[in-house]
């Protein structure tokens, strides 16, 4: 209804001249507003997009422009062992570390939802691993699971779990470090979930609670049958944003262990940055990335579907 | 107008409803076993999240010979606390350097990225061109598009442009992963500004450019402190970027210059090394702390919008 009065208004002015109709037009006008931020994607996000695809069929170096090789750094990769073995642990990284920061991050917004004492103290509190750069508490995990100096170490061996003379060698063993890599990511990733996941607990009305509650329904049915279902659009949301970041992962690797050992860590991030970069091979490491793509094309259906479902901001307001 | 009813919630949200918890039915839980179900994990859960920071300061503040030294003492704790790491980070390196590059690009890509945001926003919600529906999916779906996917072709690209190892090469390619999240975020705020105030301005003879000046941006400061903030937090953090385009020492960023520069070989400075991440989270932890409100509505109204 607004919008047809706006566009009585444009229309209302006379005979307009050229330059007065490209003032008002709405097409124009949509067009010149756009222009910056269409700038920017297109030159260094589309554009980079389209080279990174091309490049992946080019055998590219630095300082070299490549020739077209076809499918030939692919067929490379699917026989390459470090590249599917990056493949398998991105996957299972990713799916280890979703599941868990979700199960954690979900535990902790129904703790938060609890009528506590400095509420929003806490909350804020438990932000902090979110907000400080991945990379700087990326360095303090580092420290906190050096091989010989490990204060966890030092904890189980005072707790009496550990034998003295045998300390962990956390970063050293490539399934430790597997394991370290995907707590430091879990670590970081909870705040995010269970501050998200508390804000759409905080939309659940009580009565629905109380009602649910007098009609006999225990703590475990007043979760399962009123809480999930309404959580179930932010839920997916979240989970897609969480899954998506945790795939294409790379400054937590990077600067815990820069895919060693044994590149038994490498995610297919950080293996496309040493291939494409270190080693100076760029249409192998296009490759690698471009190799991504798939499974964010899966990660992106998911969270279109799961936006749909909740009439995202360009589907709303259309009259 | 669904859109005003719906998108407020976005702000508020987290502040109104936490009031509605302090009756429900909280009486009907004893304090013995709230205790037990409530407070308990809810305190492993921040000693967890909160120990690598209290790691870092206690090894920031530790002499160097105590550093290595678990055995004699309790390595939680620091008999003489030094300050001498931040006086050499400060003093003795190159790190002011760091902080103050950080701080260019993050302010300066925020600040272009929040421009350029601002106006597709107010396109995409108000003038509402042919295909406006179809550009605001397109920026969603940029959104989704990870730097290190775009990587490799953009340091050729950055090479091609003259612009490697600059500060520029940041300032210019950040946006691209600020842009779609300030948009989104702004689009939200932009709807919950009534239509009527711009009909009435319309009448009156007012262009676009001063509607969305003089009407529209000032009832949008809340959302724009929100992204100014997250997309100010997303430069302080990024690092794919910074290690590809930025070579040389003096151009780096905190994080980059971090993992790289603190290493003596195989001589690891860890004092140091805790004393600069310390240092390099000080000015997102402040601003942080000034502006939580808009911070926490900014991530979730992203995420539920």
């Amino acid at each position: 209804m607004a919008d047809a009065a706006i566009a009585r208004t444009n229309a209302a002015p006379g005979e307009p001249s050229t330059w007065e109709r490209l003032k008002v037009n709405r097409n124009w006008l949509g067009l010149w507003f756009m222009l910056p931020a269409m700038a920017f994607l297109v030159l260094f996000l589309v554009y980079p997009l389209g080279k990174g695809l091309w490049m992946s069929f080019t055998d590219a170096r630095i300082g070299r422009e490549g020739r077209f090789v076809g499918l030939e750094n692919f067929e490379w990769l699917i026989e390459d062992r470090d590249f599917v073995r990056a493949l398998i642990f991105t996957i299972v990284f990713t799916f280890v570390a979703s599941v868990v920061k979700f199960a954690i991050g979900l535990y902790l917004a129904l703790l938060l939802n609890n009528n506590l004492p400095f509420k929003a103290f806490i909350r804020s509190v438990v932000l902090i691993p979110f907000i400080v750069p991945t990379v700087l508490s990326a360095v303090a995990f580092w420290w906190i699971f050096d091989t010989q100096f490990s204060v966890i170490t030092w904890g189980l061996v005072k707790m009496g779990l550990l034998d003295r003379g045998s300390p962990i060698n956390w970063m050293g063993d490539p399934f430790m470090a597997q394991c370290v890599v995907i707590f430091a990511n879990i670590w970081r990733g909870i705040p995010f979930i269970a501050i998200t996941l508390l804000a759409g607990l905080q939309t659940v009305s009580p009565s629905l609670y109380e009602a649910a509650t007098l009609d006999g329904a225990t703590k475990w049915q007043n979760f399962r049958y009123v809480t999930y279902p309404l959580l179930t659009p932010i839920i997916a949301v979240v989970m897609t944003f969480s899954v998506l970041f945790t795939f294409t992962d790379f400054q937590l690797i990077w600067a815990m262990t820069r895919g060693g050992p044994v590149n038994a860590t490498h995610l297919m991030a950080t293996l496309s940055y040493q291939r494409g970069i270190l080693g100076g091979n760029l249409g192998e490491g296009a490759a690698i990335a471009i190799s991504m793509v798939p499974f964010l094309l899966a990660a992106i259906l998911f969270s279109w579907f799961g936006l749909q479902r909740r009439k995202w901001q360009q589907g709303e307001n259309n009259d | 107008m669904t859109a005003t009813t719906s998108a407020p919630k976005a702000m508020p949200a987290p502040s109104v409803a936490k009031d509605d918890h302090s009756e429900g039915m909280s009486y009907l839980e004893s304090l013995p076993r709230k205790t037990v179900t409530v407070y308990i994990p809810l305190i492993i859960i921040m000693v967890v999240l909160l120990f690598p920071f209290y790691w870092m300061f206690i090894t920031a503040i530790k002499p160097d010979q105590d550093l290595l030294d678990l055995h004699g003492g309790n390595p939680l704790w620091v008999a003489e606390p030094t300050f001498r790491h931040f006086y050499k980070l400060l003093f003795e390196s190159n790190y002011p350097t760091w902080l103050w590059n950080t701080m260019l690009v993050a302010v300066c890509a925020t600040f272009l990225s929040i421009v350029a945001s601002v106006l597709a926003a107010y396109a995409i919600t108000r003038i509402r061109y042919k295909g406006a529906q179809t550009v605001g999916g397109l920026i969603f779906l940029a959104y989704l598009v990870p730097p290190s996917i775009l990587f490799i072709p953009l340091s050729t690209i950055i090479h091609v442009y003259g612009l490697f190892d600059t500060p520029f090469a940041l300032i210019l390619t950040y946006p691209t992963i600020l842009i779609p999240f300030c948009t989104w975020l702004l689009m939200g705020y932009f709807k919950t500004i009534p239509y009527e105030l711009e009909e009435c301005a319309l009448i009156d003879g007012a262009s676009r450019w001063q509607i969305m000046v003089k009407i529209i941006i000032p009832l949008a400061v809340p959302g724009l402190i929100s992204a100014f903030i997250f997309a100010f937090t997303l430069c302080w953090n990024e690092f794919i970027y910074a290690l590809t385009f930025i070579s040389s020492n003096p151009n780096k960023t905190v994080p980059t210059a971090i993992v790289s520069e603190f290493v003596d070989g195989d001589v690891f400075r860890w004092g140091s090394l805790m004393a600069g991440a310390l240092v390099g989270s000080l000015p997102l932890v402040i601003l942080y702390a000034f502006f939580v409100e808009h911070y926490v509505s900014a991530m979730t109204g992203a995420v539920k919008e």
